[in-house]
């Protein structure tokens, strides 16, 4: 079967500046692709080009066979774009709005105040049928922004960064629609924001300064990492937090062990309670020679050692460390990539906001 | 032709929930009313001179040609003036915030949007010039001026909003600052005017510089004499613009 979205050896370049190189990939029907990549790598660009906003220097489109440059009308037909700033007029009420942008995408007037009320149901958008637009609320002109993507039921959605600005409510129920609308339709969208990616999408294309660095499953690609032996294994264990004074018997009973580079107290230490410990087994494959899953033996040498064992799970390579593996490294920046991807484990990268910023791992008492 | 009318209705719909069109069509109303009054008031004095010469003395006045065309003439100017204000955020808005990429991947041609946003234009710069029917009117009331003169006039005037209306576009859509655009087409239109007055030198050069100018190309209609010569340069200029409009929107395709 055809590809939904064929990038075809897609370049772009503005004047000798080259946005975008050879890039090439497809979306069959009913994906969800993440595009991911840093700011300014060719995102928005290489939506530009697949919407037929701006025409590729070499290389083509296709959408559904169709070539975006040689039949562009009937190709955009299918497309519904919400480009990185909403297009909105702010004069306008949210239902005038949705019906101009459904009949500029060629609804028939007889069928366009069904497709605003569908596209108003879908985005929860009944309250504020009647408002001006330019009164809403950021995460409401966000939600107006993917109405008028979705109000002619295209078969193909294009959506760039959809949840920039939006607060971690707004961004999951951004998230769920997404999912919702996959299926029947095939997204593209565009994200910086890592979670979003394992959460929302099927399949990722890592892509930074113009060129594709990787295209496959958010779990394929975090396991091709691993494989590639630079990643670092985590472990977490939930265990009860000891006594100010008294000597750490859990992390000594965990040091301990072979291979094992670190353990980290992650979060506040209660003086009572529970606490979280983060393990950190160096290479587990290569450099040590110990293969396979180590909680069993993480497990026994804590109890051995009489602390209660609460909690234990597998942290693996995160999502992160792969973006910043095929992202930086070029670029020369490969140890604060490092030093960030460290700290990574996919449970603690939350809501999202924090993953353009440089943390620094938890002190290592040591 | 139906997307542009989707555009244009819009167009329409955004410019009436702002006050911008308002001022306009009032300070249009205002202007045209005092020519109209200063000039009528002319034309009754004059009137009652002749009658007190005693008539027959060879001059008589005519509605149509002693007043009527110049009133014409002097819309022209004001037209000259009003337009940059009536097309100068047309493409420019779009650009600035960015309702631009809505329309550029819309199933829409580049020609389509640039035409739905002339027809928009031209339609309020069509509701300008029905308020001045109302001061005709009192003219119809109180004499019998000739109704065909008057038609030829208004499309004179009409072709003349449609040409500068077609310039406007194109600088509104080379810069996404609405201000900038409006001083543009300003510069750009005075340009246009003064050749008028270049022209008078004559010679060839002269003569190409005349017909140039794009209000010089009115005095024949509001005279109320339609000549191909006119009708075919506002619809060719109008047409240029509208093409290099288009061109301009390809471009910024391009560039992104």
């Amino acid at each position: 079967m055809e590809p939904v979205i064929l990038v075809d050896r897609v370049s772009k370049r503005y004047g000798p500046a080259l946005a975008v190189s050879g890039l090439h990939f497809a979306v069959e029907k009913g994906e969800v692709l993440g595009f991911l990549g840093p700011n300014g790598a060719g995102k928005t660009t290489t939506m530009r080009i697949i919407t037929g906003f701006m025409p590729p220097s070499e290389g083509r489109v296709l959408i559904t066979g169709l070539d975006i440059s040689e039949a562009p009308l009937a190709a955009r037909r299918k497309i519904g774009y919400l480009p990185e700033t909403p297009p909105l007029y702010p004069e306008m009420e949210v239902s005038g709005f949705l019906g101009f942008a459904a009949r500029l995408r060629g609804v028939p007037g007889s069928r366009v105040p069904g497709a605003v009320d569908r596209a108003v149901a879908r985005c929860a958008l009944g309250d504020v049928r009647r408002t001006i637009i330019g009164k809403l609320s950021r995460g409401y002109r966000q939600r107006v922004g993917l109405a008028q993507a979705l109000v002619h039921d295209p078969e193909v959605l294009v959506l760039d960064e959809p949840t920039a600005g939006l607060d971690p409510k707004q961004i999951h129920e951004t998230r769920c629609l997404i999912r919702e609308l996959a299926g029947e339709r095939t997204v593209v969208l565009s994200t910086h924001i890592l979670p979003e990616v394992s959460v929302t999408c099927d399949r990722v294309v890592i892509i930074s300064e113009g060129r594709l660095r990787a295209e496959d499953t958010p779990e394929r690609l975090v396991a091709r990492l691993g494989a590639a032996g630079r990643s670092r294994e985590f472990i977490e264990i939930e265990t009860e937090g000891t006594p100010a004074g008294s000597p750490d018997r859990a992390r000594a009973a965990l040091r301990a062990l072979p291979g094992v580079a670190s353990v980290e107290v992650v979060g506040p230490e209660a003086a009572e309670g529970a606490r979280i410990l983060q393990v950190e087994i160096e290479a587990p494959d290569l450099r040590t020679g110990l293969r396979g899953d180590r909680r069993t033996e993480l497990a026994r040498a804590l109890l051995d050692a009489g602390c209660p064992l609460y909690g234990l799970r597998r942290g693996g390579a995160s999502l992160e460390e792969v973006y910043l593996a095929l992202t930086t490294d070029e670029a020369g920046e490969t140890s604060d990539g490092e030093t960030r991807a460290a700290d990574g484990g996919e449970a603690r990268i939350g809501n999202g906001e924090e993953t353009g910023k440089a943390r620094e791992p938890a002190e290592t008492a040591s | 032709m139906r997307n542009a009318l989707t555009i244009a209705r819009r167009e329409i719909a955004a410019a009436l929930a702002s006050p911008v069109a308002y001022v306009l069509f009032g300070a249009f109303a205002f202007l045209f009313g005092y020519f109209f009054a200063d000039y009528l008031q002319s034309f009754v004095e004059a009137g009652m001179r002749m009658s007190r010469m005693g008539g027959g003395s060879g001059g008589t006045l005519d509605v149509n040609s002693d007043l009527i065309r110049w009133l014409m003439a002097s819309a022209a100017i004001l037209v000259l003036f009003l337009m940059p204000l009536l097309s100068m955020r047309t493409v420019s808005e779009e650009i600035r915030s960015g309702t631009i990429e809505l329309l550029l991947t819309a199933p829409v041609t580049d020609g389509q949007i640039v035409f739905g946003k002339f027809l928009a234009a031209f339609a309020l710069y069509g509701v300008m010039l029905a308020m001045t029917l109302l001061h005709l009117a009192v003219l119809f009331w109180y004499s019998q001026p000739e109704v065909a003169p008057i038609l030829a006039a208004y499309l004179g005037l009409a072709l003349l909003g449609a040409a500068l209306l077609a310039l406007g576009l194109f600088f509104s859509s080379l810069t996404r600052n609405q201000i900038v655009a409006g001083l543009l087409t300003f510069g750009a239109l005075l340009v246009l005017w003064l050749l008028e007055f270049a022209g008078q030198r004559g010679g060839a050069g002269g003569r190409l510089l005349a017909y140039l100018s794009v209000t010089g190309h009115l005095e024949d209609f509001a005279r109320g004499v339609i000549t191909i010569r006119d009708l075919v340069f506002y619809l060719s200029f109008a047409g240029f613009w509208l093409f290099l409009t288009r061109e301009s929107l390809r471009s910024r395709r391009w560039r992104g």
